[in-house]
């Protein structure tokens, strides 16, 4: 009898950032980031602003390319290769389809992107009652329901590693719940998820470990409890708060 | 490549809905129609045509394609974000731009210019006005992109592209002017023939100019050209330039694309 192992599944980190620096112009982003982010958890990317969290992300997408260092996800190298990628899902901050597709051609360009024979989710458009919303174009949905279309797409071939660019923005209390039950649920079935949100206590409700970067550097990274206890606090946007303290001084 | 072709295909769809677009079509539809109805027949008519066409088309061309690349950097992210390479997604934006902005126009003007019979009476000046147009959408789609991977700010990159334009039409025939006014006594051919090749919009010019055997009336540059070359040879010349002025742009925007952060 034979068991069906993924080829790169045998490490324990998804992905792996080792020594990746970044400049813009003279300004540098990242200054020599090393985390590794562990397989099947939640890890909550958090940071004040221009720390580098979007910077960070995008090197692991492969739309910024690092000046030095290197990114492996689920043990491949990122380069300009896109293949890669097959195993990542992406939900963006703003909307992003063009918006004179309806939402059921926007989905249609992407399983045309990813072949015939990728599998395919579609529990969250029954779930959110997207149904009769994805036969308008996007230019006429609301930006509540552009960002429901694009957790849609994030989750649509079922990855796994999901990349969450503020999920909850835009999105309300219903929806917002939907989509945290089915990160809940898809951690449950081994996918591993890197978000990050201003909304801290959203992130302490779901998030397993924590990944806090200031200016372009790695400030903690570990588990929320290992944080709570190095830092005495219980709750997460106090716990940020005393490491941006000691940051400072 | 078929991912290419996909993404061009779903890239025109959404462009091929935009009201500007149809607006930009029944602009020339209405224009050709009407200087047929005016002004006279066959080759004439073709003549204003072509004076329209070479102002207007860069313009719309050179300020649409800038936007409409601003316009797609969410999608850009999200496409990169997938298992799409940066070339496929190059090659599908310019497509998906640049064939329903071209398709407009062979629309707009074909179809009046076909039902006015012009096919039959000025049939060479008729493929070369539409191959032209076609070509110069190419070049300042190329352009448009170049401009919008360069310029990150988009007023920037929106006063690039008129100035592109300005460059390539008003600009470009008061230098020239200036220059045979000042500097009549030398010969001035060979200068003027290479002040030509690095301009797109003068190059639809001369192209479409001989074929109306007046190129006395291409400016000074169709003149010279065509006593330089003769009509077969310059038209062949001028072509070939107008095919490395669509590759040009386009190859450089790819490299660019290709090693853009986004």
């Amino acid at each position: 009898m034979t068991v069906d192992i993924p080829r790169h599944a045998t490490g324990s980190s998804a992905i792996e950032i080792s020594g990746l620096a970044k400049r813009f112009d003279r300004t540098s982003v990242l200054g020599g980031v090393d985390a590794v982010i562990a397989r099947g958890r939640v890890t909550a990317l958090v940071g004040p602003n221009a720390a580098g969290k979007s910077t960070l992300l995008k090197c692991v997408l492969g739309l910024v390319r690092p000046d030095r260092g290197f990114i492996r996800v689920d043990g491949v190298r990122v380069t300009a290769d896109p293949a890669y990628r097959r195993i990542l899902g992406y939900m963006p901050q703003r909307a992003a389809f063009p918006e004179n597709l309806t939402g059921e051609e926007a989905i249609a360009l992407l399983r045309e992107v990813r072949g015939p024979d990728a599998a395919i989710d579609f529990e969250l458009i029954e779930r959110f009652g997207l149904g009769a919303e994805l036969r308008k174009r996007v230019h006429t949905m609301s930006g509540g329901t552009r960002q429901k279309l694009n957790a849609v797409a994030a989750y649509l071939f079922r990855p796994s590693i999901l990349i969450l660019d503020e999920p909850s923005a835009g999105l309300d209390p219903v929806a917002n719940g939907i989509l945290k039950q089915k990160i809940l649920d898809s951690t449950h079935r081994g996918a591993t998820h890197l978000i990050t949100s201003h909304v801290l206590s959203e992130l302490e409700e779901l998030a397993d470990d924590v990944l806090f970067i200031i200016d372009g550097g790695v400030r903690f990274s570990g588990s929320l409890d290992t944080l709570r206890a190095t830092t005495g606090e219980r709750r997460l946007e106090r716990a940020v708060g005393r490491l941006m303290i000691g940051a400072a001084s | 490549m078929t991912l290419a072709v996909r993404l061009m295909a779903s890239g025109a769809r959404d462009v091929g809905r935009r009201r500007w677009l149809l607006v930009y079509g029944l602009f020339y539809l209405v224009l050709t129609d009407a200087l047929f109805r005016f002004g006279g027949t066959g080759s004439r008519a073709v003549l204003s045509l072509a004076n329209v066409v070479l102002g207007l088309l860069p313009l719309v061309s050179a300020i649409f394609g800038t936007m409409y690349l601003y316009h797609a950097r969410e999608f850009i992210e999200m496409m990169l974000a997938q298992p799409v390479s940066r070339r496929a997604l190059f090659l599908g934006l310019y497509g998906g731009l640049a064939i329903p902005l071209a398709g407009s126009f062979l629309i707009g003007v074909g179809v009046p210019l076909a039902w006015r019979g012009a096919l039959s009476d000025a049939a060479g000046p008729v493929l070369v006005i539409l191959a032209t147009g076609v070509a110069l959408s190419l070049v300042f789609t190329g352009l448009a992109f170049v401009i919008a991977l360069v310029f990150r700010d988009r007023a920037a990159g929106l006063a690039a592209a008129i100035l592109v334009w300005l460059s390539a039409t008003v600009l470009y025939d008061g230098l020239v002017l200036i220059a045979v006014v000042l500097l009549g006594d030398y010969p001035l051919e060979r200068p003027l023939i290479a002040g030509m090749l690095i301009n797109p919009v003068d190059l639809g010019r001369v192209l479409l100019l001989l074929q109306f055997d007046l190129g006395a009336l291409a400016g000074y540059t169709g003149a010279v050209f065509e006593r330089f070359f003769g009509a077969a040879a310059g038209s062949l010349c001028s072509s070939a330039a107008l095919m490395l002025w669509i590759a040009a742009p386009f190859g450089f925007g790819l490299r660019q694309f290709v090693r853009k952060d986004f």
